[in-house]
């Protein structure tokens, strides 16, 4: 059914759909609107059996996930940016586990400074943690990785974390698609789980693995998500055969075509790189674009299939690898190893700052000139960095560099001071 | 379930792994010797018994009991009880009431009826017991239950021996007393009253017995002498107890002197008393501390008016019944010595409690007899000089006492059965003594002993009805249930419960527990926390 | 109603068993089909205290509920001892998670069988005091607020064990650990304000909380039982004596929790709905020093010359508990 809504809650809806039994819900922005929504639906029973739990911290809600998941509840929780974080222990248990936990991340900038706007380096901090990483471009392709994404956990006894850009796909209202409970029934079977807590069959989960087997369950864990590889296309076409759309997969190229330069990205900036690569196209340049669904397990031979024709790839990240540059980017060039494909690496949106179609022509531009710098910022005010790094070589106590900026900015300490 | 690698374990797994081997000391059952037990002149298991009566399984209780003694009602009557002297529930609170619930188990099979068993088989071998006192009474009733034909041949009336003529009938009356003696009979022991050995080889031969077991009670009172006129009326304590069984009873007239510190001179105070003399005064020349007779019992005396002169010799019975006592003092080694101080006392009679002496002549002409101080030299198997000739109770040197006297009846029993058969007779080895220092007391209940009922006072003084009641059921009960089962295992589940390694296996009611030695790491705890002292650790060898 | 002791036959309720009791009034761990939820072969010390006050909780909570029981364990010792890779010593079902989450994990295996209809399976979370007093704290304070449907225990042995003995916040006041130790002008942990987990669960307003130690099993057993008859949020904080880190011999683990209850230094108490409804009575007196004396952690205090002043500030705190909780009859 076609409806005109928020983000969040079309997403919140494909939750609903996917049955969960046992949901645990923190506030933190800008996933909150997700499960406002889910215990509304609780409250009112039009999401029945289903046990919708406010804790006390991100912390206690992957615990509690984990507690209903290995006791065997299809479950279901969403968080961003510090949330995340603060949840990171039970994160990684949690694939430790084997947990098939599902949960939305939805995409925000970690502090200090403090900061509620999207960017990637939540979601990207816990790429080696276990979980799947699936990133959506779209609500829609967010809502119907939701419905992948139980189906894919399940599967493979691992938990899944769908990524969407916060504000800009949760608090967006689009014309969405929800689809019939029927279909989602009969794309997604009951939760069958592999282990479970029960009194009919004791296990003890969780034990205690010393060197003597310690690397042969990291290698499992590591084989398990590899093996996703091959399950995430399958599940994309099913869900096509079913609900008639493309959704989800691996990664999905744009305009490859005899591309000499493609851009890669992840998630909603990908419809900005696409109008942009339009424009260009226009204009007779050979430019295209992979966007990538699952960043983990990281489709390397996809990437590699759809780049090895091209001259240059430009990784355009929400994400910062401090001391290094590019996160995705660093991936990429695994994928194009032996390949002799020049790259640029543009770090870009950070903390909500918004990414111009006028500054990716102008990047893009350079980087098909070849005269783009192999780490870029894109639309850092050099000015103001210079000025912080001049007074920071003359003064010891040159006090915070946010304040410094504000400063330099006249907008509010000066008119305090 | 197809379970993740190495992250979840089955059930149960750790069984494999066998901690056992951490342990550098094990912990190992054992039994202790009771203190009650080892304390027991009888020979009694009596820990073992109040086992059985913890339960309220009075007839068990009681056939452990009989196992070693068979005059129950009369031992917890007039033993002096020498097991709760050294009883470790003495060192928490009081010690447990064993002579108690020892008359109240003798009482209950009076009441009931129980019999003992008759022995299977009959060994075709005589023994002649001469006296039928308690030593006397308890070899036959030893010899008759391993199918041995047994005589007693008792000079006296009736059977008793100094349990009828040494103690007075309000300490033991005399149907409990016959009702025991009886059901000894009632195994097939034949009893020949009146009956004066006076020569035990020619007796022996005559009757065609293999053994016998000589248990002549201390009939004859010693003399002192104290210069008396002829009209003094001057008794022995022996005769006036004595003759308290005949149909007439003593005159002692209204002022009645006992002189002596022992047990009998308390018993014919007590007795006057009754008779009713308006007093009865026990002469004695040291203090009370040093009395030889049982505190309670001088007690008794004193609560029913008996008085004491302490420090006093009589010097001089005059004619009128005029005594001079001379009062003494004691010297640093706490002996009595004459102050040259003189009293009179007036009495009408003067009994001597001054002891008593075994009459020997039944051994005139025994070959290899040895006799010192008036008592008869017997080996460790209580086997006289003469092969095939014991002797126990009053007539061997030791403490004359009625539990003492039953104890050498049965340790006698043990041996002539032995030395029948050709064999030597030896006891099984002892255990090592509990001690309460073994104990864990926490884990008893707080249970204060319980009193036995005192007649009172009014009928003490004029009746000869017993002094001292019994306890009823549930008093009983509840006094057995005071028994700390030193050193021996009842099951109380400590050791089962407070093993960190479940290394504890319980076998089930009666069957105790038994280590797990693959599991045990030797922490001791089930050693500490055993409230009864029978756990012990002790070093690993390998 | 506290749990009511029976006094006398022989030893009363103070033994395991006793064979002339009545059968139910024998405890769950006398009987030989106990189910030693916690089996043997497990790698606790010797000795250890919460290896044994684990199956003390958990084979009464088996008995309770008919073997319907899943547990959440914390990290820490028991977690350690009990589930080393290849071998469990876990006869039910179980996980572990991390160290502070134990009662949130709870929480969600609860929600769980709320969801899947299977009410009759019931729910504990068990760890130690650091878990549970400290790094778990939050998790705890959570799931009771929201009277989750869990029975938490925490095994209480005042240290951080598993971590080589560092203090905790249940570490009393003066006792030696790897980061307070027995040096400088005030050796040991410092006078602090305490952190009484009981009191602060109790402030929750949960319909249960119970203290208990491993020397009173029949209280202990009585106390989970009662515990299960509750749906909500229970807490039961037992005392567990540490052998090693306490530096006490390995046969003594039970007799140091019975000094620490008769001091009056750990008060054993129940409280329904945030109100004390009963406490277990001191039945022998005894000063503080009878329970400090024999532990090296407090080895200090009894030096040539015995530190008076610090010994009578602990037999303050036990005073005070006395008082407070009214631990000595009238007459004693």
């Amino acid at each position: 059914m076609l409806k005109q809504i928020e983000g969040s809650h079309g997403v919140a809806e494909a939750v609903a759909l996917a049955r969960p039994e046992v949901i645990c819900a923190y506030p933190i922005s800008p996933q909150t609107h997700i499960v406002e929504a889910l215990g509304e639906m609780v409250k009112t029973g039009a999401l029945s059996p289903c046990e919708f739990i406010n804790v006390e911290s991100e912390f206690a809600a992957m615990s509690v996930a984990i507690g209903a998941s290995a006791a065997g509840a299809r479950t279901y929780t969403a968080t961003a940016s510090q949330g995340l974080l603060f949840m990171v222990e039970a994160v990684y248990n949690a694939a430790g586990l084997g947990l098939p936990i599902v949960m939305t991340v939805a995409n925000r900038a970690i502090g200090a400074p403090i900061n509620i706007w999207n960017d990637h380096t939540d979601a990207m901090s816990q790429r080696d943690c276990g979980w799947i990483q699936l990133f959506a471009e779209t609500n829609q392709e967010a809502l119907d990785l939701h419905i992948q994404a139980f189906r894919l956990a399940e599967e493979l006894s691992l938990p899944v974390m769908v990524c969407m850009d916060g504000f800009i796909l949760t608090h967006a209202y689009e014309r969405m698609d929800v689809p019939e409970q029927a279909l989602v029934d009969a794309y997604l079977p009951p939760y069958e789980p592999r282990q479970v807590l029960d009194p009919r069959e004791p296990v003890s989960i969780g034990a205690m693995v010393g060197p003597e087997a310690f690397t042969e369950v990291r290698y499992l864990a590591h084989a398990k998500q590899m093996s996703a590889i091959e399950r995430i296309p399958q599940l994309a076409q099913e869900f096509r055969a079913v609900f008639g759309r493309d959704s989800g997969g691996l990664v999905r190229g744009y305009r490859l075509e005899d591309a000499e330069t493609v851009v890669v990205a992840l998630g909603s900036v990908l419809g900005t790189i696409k109008d942009t690569v339009d424009e260009l196209r226009d204009r007779g340049v050979k430019i295209g674009v992979l966007g990538i669904t699952s960043f983990r397990p990281f489709p390397l031979a996809a990437v590699r299939a759809a780049l090895a024709g091209a001259k240059r790839f430009v990784v355009l990240e929400k994400s910062l690898a401090v001391g290094i540059g590019g996160i995705v980017a660093t991936n990429v060039r695994l994928a194009l190893d032996g390949l002799a494909l020049k790259g640029y690496t543009i770090v870009a949106g950070l903390g909500g700052r918004a990414i111009t179609r006028a500054s990716l022509h102008r990047v893009f531009g350079e980087a098909i000139a070849d005269r783009l710098e192999a780490v870029h910022f894109l639309d850092l005010q050099r000015e103001r960095v210079a000025r912080v790094l001049e007074r920071e070589e003359a003064v010891r106590r040159s006090g915070p560099i946010a304040e410094g900026i504000l400063k330099d900015l006249g907008t509010v300490a000066s008119r305090i001071g | 379930m197809d379970k993740p690698f190495a992250i979840t374990l089955d059930p149960n797994s750790s069984l494999a792994n066998r901690t056992g081997s951490w342990r550098t000391k094990r912990p190992v059952y054992l039994d202790r010797l009771p203190p009650c037990n080892h304390a027991c002149p009888a020979g009694e298991n009596i820990q073992g018994w109040l086992y059985h009566a913890e339960s309220g399984e009075y007839e068990a209780a009681w056939r452990v009991l009989t196992r070693d003694n068979p005059l129950p009602a009369v031992m917890g009557r007039v033993c002096y009880h020498p097991c709760e002297g050294a009883c470790n529930r003495g060192k928490l609170d009081q010690a447990v009431g064993i002579n108690a619930v020892e008359r109240f188990l003798g009482d209950e099979a009076i009441r009931r009826g129980w019999l003992f068993e008759r022995p299977s088989q009959a060994s075709g071998k005589r023994v002649l017991v001469v006296g039928a006192g308690p030593s006397g009474l308890s070899a036959a009733y030893h010899l008759a239950r391993r199918g041995h034909e047994v005589s007693i041949f008792e000079a006296g009336p009736f059977a008793g021996g100094m349990m009828r003529f040494g103690i007075p009938k309000y300490r033991l009356p005399r149907d409990v007393l016959d009702a025991e003696v009886q059901r000894i009979l009632d195994l097939g022991v034949e009893l020949r009253l009146n009956c004066k050995v006076s020569n035990i080889l020619e007796t022996m031969g005559e009757g065609g017995f293999d053994a016998a077991f000589l248990a002549v009670g201390a009939h004859i009172a010693k003399r002192a002498f104290i210069p008396a006129g002829d009209s003094a009326r001057i008794l022995d304590a022996v005769a006036v107890l004595r003759s308290m069984e005949g149909e007439d009873q003593p005159m002692l007239g209204r002022r009645v002197v006992v002189y002596g510190g022992g047990n009998t001179a308390i018993d014919v105070a007590r007795t006057a008393k009754r008779l009713g003399a308006t007093e009865a005064i026990i002469v004695y020349r040291r203090t009370r501390d040093k009395m030889p007779a049982h505190d309670f019992e001088v007690e008794e005396a004193l609560q029913e008016g008996v008085m004491v002169k302490w420090l006093s010799t009589i010097k001089q019975a005059s004619n009128g019944g005029t005594l001079t006592i001379e009062k003494m003092a004691l010297d640093q080694h706490g002996q009595p010595v004459p102050t040259g101080e003189f009293e009179t006392l007036e009495a009408d009679s003067l009994v001597l409690a001054l002891g008593q002496d075994v009459d020997l002549s039944l051994l005139d002409g025994v070959p290899g007899l040895v006799i010192e101080k008036g008592v008869v030299k017997v080996n460790a198997q209580m086997m006289t000089g003469y092969a095939g000739i014991f002797a126990g109770g009053d007539m061997v040197p030791s403490e004359r006492t009625v539990t003492v006297a039953v104890g050498h009846g049965k340790k006698a029993a043990n041996n002539i059965d032995a030395w029948l058969r050709g064999e030597t007779y030896e006891a099984p080895p002892k255990h090592e003594l509990a001690t309460y220092e073994q104990l864990n007391p926490w884990y008893y209940a707080d249970a204060p002993k319980m009193v036995r009922p005192m007649l009172d006072l009014i009928r003490r003084q004029s009746s000869f009805d017993e002094v001292q009641g019994g306890l009823d059921e549930s008093t009983a009960l509840f006094e057995a249930r005071r028994c700390l089962s030193c050193g021996n295992c009842f099951e109380c589940d400590n050791c089962y419960g407070v093993c960190p390694d479940n290394a504890v296996i319980k076998l089930g009611p009666g069957r105790r527990f038994r280590f797990n030695l693959d599991y045990c790491k030797g922490c001791g705890i089930c050693v500490a926390e055993c409230p009864c002292g029978a756990i012990s650790m002790i070093a690993e060898t390998t | 109603m506290a749990f009511q002791p029976v006094k006398f036959y022989q030893t009363g309720t103070f033994t395991v068993g006793n064979r002339l009791l009545d059968e139910q009034q024998r405890s769950v761990q006398a009987q030989e089909e106990r189910s030693n939820s916690l089996n043997s072969g497990h790698r606790a010390c010797q000795g250890c205290g919460e290896a044994l006050g684990a199956r003390y909780a958990i084979d009464a909570a088996m008995h309770a509920t008919g073997n319907q029981l899943i547990a959440a364990n914390a990290t820490g010792c028991l977690e350690v001892f009990s589930t080393p890779y290849p071998e469990s010593s876990w006869q039910i079902p179980w996980i572990h998670s991390l160290f502070g989450n134990a009662a949130a994990v709870a929480s969600g295996i609860a929600a769980a069988l709320r969801v899947k209809g299977r009410g009759e399976v019931r729910v504990i979370a068990q760890g130690g005091d650091g878990g549970t007093t400290d790094i778990g704290f939050g998790c705890l304070s959570g799931m009771f607020e929201r009277n989750d449907d869990v029975l938490y225990i925490c095994y209480d042995n005042e240290a951080y064990m598993n971590t080589g003995v560092q203090r905790s916040s249940a570490t009393p006041p003066a006792a030696r650990t790897a980061t307070t130790m027995a040096v400088g002008a005030q050796p040991g942990n410092v006078f602090g304000q305490g952190k009484n987990v009981p009191a602060i669960a109790m402030a929750h307003d949960i319909p249960y909380v119970a203290t208990a130690t491993v020397a009173e099993l029949h209280d202990l057993e009585y106390k989970v039982k009662k515990a299960m008859g509750f749906h909500g949020a229970r807490y039961i904080h037992v005392f567990v004596p540490c052998p090693l880190g306490w530096g006490a011999a390995s046969q003594d683990t039970i007799k140091l929790a019975r000094l620490a209850k008769e001091t009056g230094l750990f008060p054993v108490f129940e409280a329904e709905h945030g109100e004390v409804t009963s406490v277990s009575k001191i039945r022998r007196p005894i000063p503080v020093e009878e329970y400090l004396r024999p532990q090296k952690r407090f080895a200090h205090l009894f030096g040539q010359e015995p530190a008076a002043e610090v010994i009578a500030r602990l037999q303050t705190i036990a005073d005070r508990n006395i008082k407070k909780f009214g631990l000595l009859d009238a007459a004693a």
